[in-house]
């Protein structure tokens, strides 16, 4: 706009035109319903939602915060939902880098991602409803251990199930978002790098994880942050009062129970601040890590 | 196979071989055990139940009124297929097309609502639904269920839009098309496939979207996926094979809808769409 003001007014040429060049016309308005409907339902949400966080119902304008970090019922719901995230979030990543390195030089690869796109589509209250039976104490999972001998063990109702949804509903997507990372990547790299007699182990090392480490900080943020949001099979397979009460349940409660909305948006924002902080650790420490290789792998 | 491949190789193959079976013969077994049960007439100690029935159906469509629930579902479900394809389309043609000032923070605005969970944001957004007097009824359910969605079709759309060769539109527009009939007579027609794929994941996230239809729905606005989430909550209180018939019933209705959509598109476009923006 500076450069416009500068000209004088009679040299101007109309404002359509000057608006054309910057490639705003009637298509370009196309955009307008829906940012619109994204600020308002989005972005003004989230928003109120920081500014109610800051209205308690009674106290100072931190009343809210002071409450949730002074109530070890409420501070607690961080840390076990850290502690099922955290493991979740890098034994799904972790475990899906060998596996799409197999998978990626299957012959009918399809059939694969087809059934593991499955789980991703029923959603965590079904895979919970499934595990409550099959992994149950009459289920088949107790069932075989206990014809090979290892007897009954508890896995509903407890960290475990949560954790065993969190991998069943969470593996797949992983799994699938390393797979397309690992298939972008130009195989003639890999080619050049075995002509050279490189072995599979120096390969992976030396070639493919550096390409792949962008990717794998991506997916790990993704991950990490679906974990760190777990509410349905917190309730249904966990514990919910116990060790899986997780900060989404905290919100839930403060919503739905107490009727507080204040304090629902100060844990929302808690939950969103965490999952923020926990991105640009992850972020940050790709950037710290692999730099250097990652560039030089491109050229 | 090779045979001049190392043991150590080979070994290593067969572990993460065995990984794969093992999951997948668990996820199979986790579905089976649901369609199972909603068959059997009682189910204890055994392998398989006593004997097996249908009624439990019967009972699981009365018991949760599913005939309601599942028009709720399919118009919740229509209308935010048809109104995240009407805004959505149109916002992709504009942003594939036209290179103007501040177009990357408004993909990033776009790549927000899909990247950040629907637990996070749902809190808040069902708070200023209700303050709207939208929350409760079907209209603040649609509204809640639009935000991941109309963000999705917007991004899944830029590219299948790039593929098209922009003379085609230039030469419409030399004939005299406006915006309009350039969109019902070019655009769409060529844009099918895209759309097709686009809106069909639209249909099967929001069948089994539970978060934030959880928040904003009210007694007569729930989906079949609430409805079965406050089933098995409350197990004890219904008979778990009626649940189960519920859960095939909800499982039917998104995997045909699933089946058809991967005609269109291949599995890893499901999840890749996001990443390709994120890079």
């Amino acid at each position: 706009m500076s450069e416009a003001a500068l000209s004088k007014p009679t040299e101007r040429p109309p404002l359509r035109v000057r608006l054309a060049l910057r490639d705003i016309d009637g298509v370009t308005l196309l955009v307008v319903p829906a940012v619109v409907f994204v600020l308002l339902l989005f972005i003004y949400p989230f928003a109120y939602g920081l500014v109610l966080s800051f209205l308690p119902k009674k106290g100072g304008w931190l009343a809210n915060y002071a409450k949730f970090f002074s109530d070890p019922f409420l501070y607690d719901t961080i840390w076990s939902t850290f502690r099922l995230a955290i493991p979740a979030t890098l034994i799904n990543v972790l475990v899906s880098v060998p596996i799409a390195l197999r998978v990626r030089h299957m012959r009918h690869r399809r059939v694969l991602t087809t059934l593991l796109v499955v789980p991703i589509t029923l959603g965590t209250v079904l895979i919970a409803q499934g595990l409550l039976i099959y992994l149950g104490p009459q289920g088949w999972f107790n069932r075989v251990l206990a014809v090979v001998g290892i007897g009954h063990v508890r896995l509903v109702h407890n960290y475990t199930g949560v954790m065993l949804s969190l991998i069943m509903s969470g593996f797949p997507f992983t799994f699938l978002l390393t797979l397309s990372y690992l298939t972008g990547i130009d195989p003639s790299l890999e080619q050049a790098a075995a002509t050279l007699g490189a072995k599979a182990r120096a390969r992976f090392v030396h070639i493919l994880l550096p390409l792949l480490a962008q990717g794998l900080a991506i997916n790990m943020c993704l991950s990490f942050v679906q974990t760190f949001s777990v509410f349905p099979s917190a309730v249904l397979l966990g514990a919910p009062a116990g060790e899986t009460r997780v900060i989404s349940i905290a919100a839930y409660q403060a919503a739905y129970e107490q009727y507080d909305y204040s304090m629902a948006s100060a844990v929302a924002m808690i939950m969103g601040f965490c999952q923020l902080g926990v991105v640009i650790l992850i972020l940050a420490g790709r950037n710290f890590l692999y730099r250097g290789s990652a560039a030089g792998g491109k050229g | 196979m090779q045979d001049d491949k190392p043991a150590g190789e080979r070994l290593w193959a067969t572990v993460v071989w065995a990984l794969v079976i093992f999951f997948v013969v668990n996820v199979i077994a986790t579905i089976a055990a649901v369609g199972v049960d909603s068959f059997g007439t009682r189910w204890f100690n055994s392998w398989l139940p006593a004997g097996f029935t249908t009624r439990w159906y019967k009972a699981a469509w009365d018991e949760f009124q599913l005939h309601d629930v599942l028009i709720v579902t399919f118009e919740v479900v229509g209308a935010v297929v048809l109104l995240s394809g009407l805004l959505g389309v149109p916002a992709a043609y504009a942003l594939a097309r036209r290179n103007f000032p501040g177009k990357q923070l408004m993909i990033l605005l776009f790549l927000l609502p899909m990247m950040i969970p629907p637990i996070t944001f749902g809190i808040p957004l069902a708070t200023v639904l209700y303050q709207a007097h939208l929350g409760g009824n079907m209209s603040g359910v649609i509204l809640a269920n639009l935000v991941p969605t109309v963000p999705f079709v917007v991004l899944v759309m830029i590219p299948f839009i790039e593929q098209i060769d922009p003379r085609i539109e230039a030469a419409a527009r030399v004939f005299g098309a406006g915006t309009g009939r350039l969109f019902v007579h070019v655009l769409v027609p060529m844009l099918t496939p895209g759309i097709l794929a686009a809106l069909l994941l639209v249909l099967v996230r929001t069948i089994a979207m539970f978060e934030l239809t959880f928040f904003t729905a009210g007694p007569d606005s729930q989906t079949l996926v609430v409805t079965l989430y406050y089933a098995v909550g409350a197990a004890g209180v219904r008979s778990n094979q009626s649940i189960d018939a519920m859960a095939v019933i909800y499982m039917l209705t998104t995997l045909v809808w699933l089946l058809i959509a991967l005609r269109f598109v291949d599995p890893t476009q499901i999840v890749t769409r996001v990443k390709k923006e994120a890079v």
